[in-house]
């Protein structure tokens, strides 16, 4: 005897699903700019992409670009080696992703895990509240408040790339929280189940089994957190001490003032010359960041992998 | 030997990562409360309806703020049309091919592009290519193009969301494809659509590198009388009157900060209640 289930899927299978009926021409000129739209986007990141190449390109001809590879910024003199900004976007983002990370993952499982739901209603809304803060504002904290604060602890200035770290952390903590919280809620209830039912505690049950399963939804969550920080501009500007130097290496490496690649830009731009050698380096500049931002994502796009999306939510 | 039982390890887990939640929460509230505590002081009608005056030290900000409800408005005139096209298209009529994976992968990207690149392609494109100058115009589009990935996402989610059911019942009752989007599935989507909206427009207007090339001005005697003025606008303000302006009294540079916060957050808590008010309402 056939079971309910069966009985339902024939029903299922052979049910008659009605189709629309056929467009008229209005409608096909409706549907094709729906069409146009779509592909729109596409055609967006491409003109983002050629317009940058189109004003960045004269860099890389006007001067060997071996130039590029420099150890001084120095636009005055014509000199511009791109270390010392490239050294400073590594190092205040490595600080933003050391602090923002460890964080960001133990927030998540508190939120994910251990959170009273009370609790969990009023601590979601208020990191909505930190992502919605312009990034001016916290810049504009970090200069006023948290910069006065870092020096009297006795670095020689407050502007340093670790306070530019501790804002960037706090801006990318929003994105790694919710990406994480995600992949925790994604992990299917058994094995919770099953390991408390083999007499696993609910902390082992965390640490041995939700967060090894949901490891790849962490990843994701810490390169876009990664992708976030670098691209940051007028935070770190304001508080980074706008210095182009090399940070020499050691344990005052991150209290020493640098420059990233996104202030120079923002700093920069309105000083010059439109078409001026230094114009198209800023833009160059630009270009590298769009290749950087874009590795970044696609990457994590290629690890959330090609799950397609069930058109409509089923009743 | 262990040194801890299962169960103190747990003891301790929970009370290191209760701590550490609570690190993390603090510094919001932190930052909220000073913002509020030292902005409120400088909040006046003057500060509110004036022009500044005498460098800027006294007086308002209203062509800033003037200058940001201008943005918002073109942000959102240059991101709806286009955004609400592409989530349709995405939600409704994509197939499983290689043109629909590129355009999700653009998507994630346009999302990623950090906002001071976004800055150089509006100066390249709009600016200086397409000749709008340093403009409202330039710095709308250039916003638009910024938030377009929130609002694809978002409405695209929302049209998502509407039950299959819908779409079989508009067609069995002799319906188009498109005749069933337009009356059955956009009005059952359009408080997730607007949500997503107004949420864009919060991250947008609260953007300065975009705006830095595009059309923010240092100081402007009078308001925009056109689509190809500059204009003031509260990020950039800020970042000047902190920054560039010496002796600028704090209490005004709060203000201002507590002005532009208040415009980001009333948008984000506005999109946040029509969400929740959506869900209590939603039948299905």
């Amino acid at each position: 005897m056939a079971t309910y289930e069966e009985i339902e899927q024939t029903r299922e299978d052979t049910a008659v699903s009605p189709t629309p009926r056929r467009r008229n021409g209005r409608e096909l000129i409706i549907e094709g700019l729906i069409l146009a739209s779509g592909v729109s986007v596409i055609i967006i990141i491409t003109l983002i992409f050629l317009f940058l190449l189109k004003e960045g390109l004269p860099a890389f001809t006007s001067q060997p670009i071996s130039t590029f590879w420099g150890r001084r910024w120095y636009p005055i003199e014509e000199t511009y080696g791109l270390l010392p900004l490239l050294a400073g976007s590594l190092l205040v983002t490595v600080g933003a992703v050391v602090i923002a990370v460890p964080l960001g993952l133990t927030t998540a499982v508190y939120l994910g895990e251990f959170a009273p739901d009370w609790l969990r209603e009023i601590l979601k809304p208020l990191i909505e509240v930190l992502a919605g803060i312009p990034s001016i504002v916290l810049g504009f904290l970090g200069w006023v408040a948290l910069a006065p604060l870092i020096q009297n602890m006795g670095a020689p200035t407050g502007l340093t790339a670790f306070t530019g770290s501790l804002i960037l952390a706090y801006m990318a903590l929003p994105t790694i929280i919710s990406i994480t919280e995600d992949a925790l809620y994604a992990v299917p209830k058994e094995y919770r189940d099953g390991s408390l039912a083999i007499g696993a505690t609910h902390w082992q049950t965390v640490w041995r089994v939700v967060l090894p399963a949901a490891r790849s939804g962490i990843v994701i969550a810490i390169m876009l957190g990664v992708g976030r920080a670098i691209g940051e501009t007028m935070a770190v500007m304001l508080v980074t001490g706008n210095a182009a130097n090399i940070p020499e290496l050691g344990l005052g490496m991150m209290f020493q003032p640098i420059r990233t690649m996104t202030a120079t830009i923002a700093a920069e731009m309105g000083e010059v010359a439109q078409g001026s050698t230094h114009y198209s380096v800023l833009f160059a500049i630009g270009i590298v960041l769009f290749i950087i931002t874009f590795l970044v994502n696609s990457l994590a796009t290629r690890l959330i992998g090609g799950r397609p999306k069930q058109r409509g939510a089923q009743l | 030997m262990r040194v801890l039982s299962r169960q103190q390890t747990q003891k301790v887990a929970t009370f290191l990562i209760t701590t550490v939640a609570t690190l993390v929460v603090i510094p919001v509230l932190l930052i909220i409360l000073m913002i509020f505590y030292n902005g409120m002081s400088a909040i006046s009608w003057e500060f509110l309806t004036q022009p500044p005056r005498n460098g800027m030290t006294e007086g308002g900000i209203m062509p800033a703020i003037l200058g940001t409800i201008l943005l918002t408005l073109g942000t959102a005139v240059a991101a709806i049309p286009l955004g609400i096209g592409a989530a349709i298209y995405l939600a409704e009529y994509a197939g499983d091919n290689a043109l629909t994976r590129t355009i999700r992968l653009a998507i994630v990207n346009l999302a990623g592009i950090p906002s001071i690149v976004y800055g150089l392609f509006g100066l390249g494109m709009f600016v200086l290519f397409f000749q709008f100058g340093t403009s409202i115009l330039a710095g709308s589009l250039t916003l638009g193009l910024m938030t377009l990935p929130i609002v694809i996402s978002t409405a695209e989610e929302a049209i998502l969301s509407v039950p299959q059911a819908f779409r079989t019942v508009s067609y069995s009752v002799g319906a188009t494809r498109w005749q069933t989007i337009r009356h059955q599935v956009l009005p059952n989507a359009m408080p997730g659509i607007i949500t997503g909206i107004i949420l864009g427009l919060s991250r947008a207007i609260g953007e300065t590198a975009p705006i830095l090339f595009t059309v923010a001005a240092f100081y402007l005697p009078n308001l925009p009388t056109s689509v190809f003025d500059q204009t003031m606008a509260l990020p950039y303000h800020l970042y000047v009157i902190s920054t560039q302006v010496p002796g600028m009294p704090l209490q005004v540079q709060y203000g201002t900060a507590l002005v532009l916060l208040l415009f980001t957050l009333s948008l984000t808590f506005v999109a946040t209640m029509i969400r929740s008010a959506m869900r209590r309402r939603r039948e299905w």
